[in-house]
């Protein structure tokens, strides 16, 4: 630095290469352009779902139907279905009839808009050898005739926690437990960073890697804004029992779908309901008790 | 000893204002950060060239998905997650220059510490990269700001790191930055606005890597995490890894500038990685020793780590990769040689800090999701996107490093002071 000459040089080659560095950076950033522009000052900005007013929640929905529209060339309505008072959910299911044919799993995938090319679904069946608990002897790419000899059938679904691994995890409150019992995900306030997803003992969570592709046609057009509306890349998303349908007094979609009325869902505080008397009546079983999750999804037998 | 405040009232009375030195500091810094001789022009044009790399990569990542990695629901976090742990054990382990320093009163530790406390910095930031890498929707970042989105403290262990990792980020800020300001103005620093800072520090340290731990060993559904010794393993590598950077670190330093280096500070931290060497391997035998000798599910993690499960031996080569390297570390360390020479000295600490990267990072992350909370196996190996952002990643963390260090050293041997400006 000493020589005036020299100096200046420098200067100039310092310049020349922080304005090549910038240009640099720059192209390399250059992918986030088409996807920034996805992106409105509205979306960047929209509030938690818990926070939102009435009026603001129309407009969060509005925005959903749009872009649907927009993206999918699907026409849809989507709803924001309110947990009934004096109604907490419960599911059973019968492994003495179950013939792990997986009908349920396959309308779950239709009925909850999944991402058709991974055939993504909220339910996986393990094949389970006969008198054994043990997972690890279980397989969940099992492909032959149903029900194969020496075996019985375990779905696996979201097991409603209500001391819920993934809520107590995840550090934005995006995934909470509802008055129904119902564990849902608010879809525009998650992050992302898939907590959950590692707390979860049951393998019920469900990360969007790509944005999901669903033909224009194949589309379920009655949505709701916690459930099976089509969710956005990069955020997580679960079992929700349909709650656009149950909250409706409908059945979940994987009950409707099975063949053999192995499913039984109802209303706990119901002493009328059905889930009662399964509870009361037959022998129950939940998934790795142990955990402390304490689960709304019980497993009996015909016995 | 004899600086009471009012002396050093006084002599700060008597040079400019801080409001006229502070800018002249920063600028002095700033410039300092972009001069330098030929061999750190081309240092610094490969490590942008790399970090370049990476922000592109992860642009592209963003763009069209988390699908460009090789993550998937079974294995939900990969090689991000394991650098961002790793990483949180080196910013740990640099307070191990800390302690002697300020705790035993090691003079020529003392002068040194402020490495350790630079490199802190450096590793929070890659750490904090790392986690932003991983966010499927980086978008809404706001949302875990405390505050402004809907923090979930005390209960979600996320929380708790995002304020012990940003907390430890801002001390060691203010460490350094207070130290290398005064120093700068020829002030003599006043205890009372670092010392207690430098104590909070220590157990500060002590903090990020056991809340890291316990982001891991609360989960109940993943046996091989759910372990009470995760977080003293984690302690135990931090002052593994962190001293192995440090020596390697001080004899570049002593080489390249003029900045002081004793060899006292290099002795003590090898004694410190004579012991943690032993006690990461001693812990790391009893977790295999329980896993194995149980049997049964809880030990499906460990037997896939080590020997392969029904056939899928992705991560054999790693882990014994990473045995290898801890056990000859360890046994370098203790050959008698290794006290006289610097270069087997050197090789134990990168066989160490290898080793460790691997167990802690893909040995440790990988198998907690293999087999999968259904007993799945599904098998997981980073992908070219993976691994362009993590080279990107760590590239930019010694560009930061070694900027600190740069425009840091000048000021302490005081090549660099901030007397009236002379042109």
């Amino acid at each position: 630095m000493s020589e005036p000459e020299g100096g200046k040089r420098r200067v100039f080659l310092k310049v020349l290469g922080g304005t090549l560095g910038a240009s640099a950076f720059a192209y390399a950033m250059a992918p986030l352009r088409a996807w920034t522009k996805d992106l409105s000052a509205e979306k960047f900005l929209q509030k938690h779902y818990k926070e939102l007013g009435k009026e603001e929640i129309q407009k969060v929905i509005a925005r959903v139907e749009r872009e649907t529209l927009e993206k999918y060339g699907a026409k849809v309505k989507v709803k924001d279905q309110k947990p009934i008072e004096g109604v907490e959910f419960g599911y059973a299911l019968n492994l003495s009839v179950c013939i792990g044919c997986r009908k349920c799993a396959e309308a779950c995938h239709v009925e909850n808009n999944h991402d058709r090319k991974t055939n993504n679904s909220y339910i996986r069946v393990l094949e389970m050898d006969q008198g054994s608990f043990d997972m690890a002897r279980g397989d969940a790419q099992y492909d032959h005739a149903v029900p194969a000899p020496g075996k019985y059938y375990l779905p696996i679904q979201c097991q409603q926690c209500d001391n819920a691994p993934c809520v107590k995890v995840c550090p934005v409150q995006a995934t909470w437990k509802e008055p129904d019992g119902i564990v849902v995900v608010d879809y525009d306030w998650c992050i992302g960073c898939r907590y959950c997803e590692a707390a979860c003992p049951y393998h019920a969570r469900r990360f969007n890697w790509t944005k999901p592709e669903v033909p224009a046609a194949a589309v379920n057009p009655d949505q709701g804004i916690l459930s099976n509306r089509i969710r956005p890349q990069g955020v997580v998303e679960k079992c929700t029992f349909c709650l656009h349908r149950t909250r409706e007094g409908r059945l979940p979609a994987c009950l409707e779908a099975c063949p053999t009325g192995a499913r039984v869902f109802g209303n706990l505080l119901d002493p009328k309901s059905e889930i009662r008397w399964v509870l009361e009546n037959k022998r129950i079983y939940v998934l790795k008790e142990e955990l402390g999750t304490k689960p709304r999804f019980f497993y009996f037998f015909d016995v | 000893m004899c600086d009471g405040p009012r002396e050093t009232r006084e002599k700060t009375m008597q040079k400019d204002s801080h409001v006229a030195t502070y800018p002249r500091f920063l600028l002095r810094v700033f410039s300092g950060a972009f001069d330098g001789g030929a061999r750190f022009y081309v240092t610094m044009t490969v490590l942008t060239a790399i970090a370049l790399v990476g922000a592109n990569a992860w642009a592209q990542q963003v763009a069209n998905g988390m699908h460009l990695t090789s993550m998937t629901d079974h294995v939900s976090w990969g090689l991000y997650i394991a650098n961002f742990t790793f990483g949180v054990g080196l910013a740990a382990g640099a307070v191990m220059m800390v302690i002697p320093a300020y705790l035993y009163d090691d003079h020529e530790m003392h002068d040194v510490v402020i490495v350790g406390e630079l490199l802190a910095i450096a590793s929070i930031i890659v750490c904090l990269l790392f986690v932003v890498v991983d966010m499927g929707r980086p978008d809404r970042f706001w949302h875990i700001i405390p505050g402004v989105g809907r923090f979930n403290w005390p209960i979600s262990m996320l929380t708790w790191d995002v304020l012990v990792l940003n907390g430890y980020l801002l001390l060691n800020l203010h460490i350094t930055g207070y130290l290398v300001y005064t120093r700068f103005r020829g002030d003599k620093p006043a205890k009372r606005w670092y010392v207690p800072f430098v104590f909070l520090s220590i157990a500060w340290a002590i903090s990020i890597h056991s809340v890291t731990a316990f982001l891991y060993s609360g989960l109940g559904g993943r046996p091989f995490w759910n372990s009470a010794l995760l977080a003293p393993r984690f302690i135990a590598t931090a002052f593994v890894t962190g001293p192995a950077l440090v020596i390697v670190l001080l004899q570049g330093i002593r080489r390249l500038t003029s900045f002081h280096v004793g060899d006292g500070p290099i002795r003590t931290l090898t004694s410190v990685m004579r012991v943690t060497v032993l006690l990461n391997l001693f812990m790391l035998g009893s977790e295999l020793f329980t896993a194995l000798y149980t049997g049964g599910a809880h030990a499906a993690s460990v037997k896939y780590l080590f020997f392969g499960l029904h056939g899928h031996r992705g991560l054999v080569p790693w882990i014994w990769t990473a045995v290898i390297l801890n056990v000859a570390s360890a046994l370098l360390l203790h050959l008698p040689q290794t006290r006289k020479s610097l270069g087997l000295l050197d090789l134990a600490c990168v066989c160490a800090f290898i080793g460790v990267w691997i167990e802690k990072g893909m040995g440790l992350i990988v198998p907690g999701f293999i087999p999968s909370t259904l007993h799945e196996i599904v098998e997981y190996a980073p992908t070219l996107t993976e691994w362009k952002i993590t080279a990107g990643i760590w590239a930019f963390g010694v560009m930061i490093l070694i900027v600190a260090l740069k425009v840091v050293l000048p000021v302490l041997t005081g090549e660099l002071e901030g007397k009236a400006p002379s042109t």
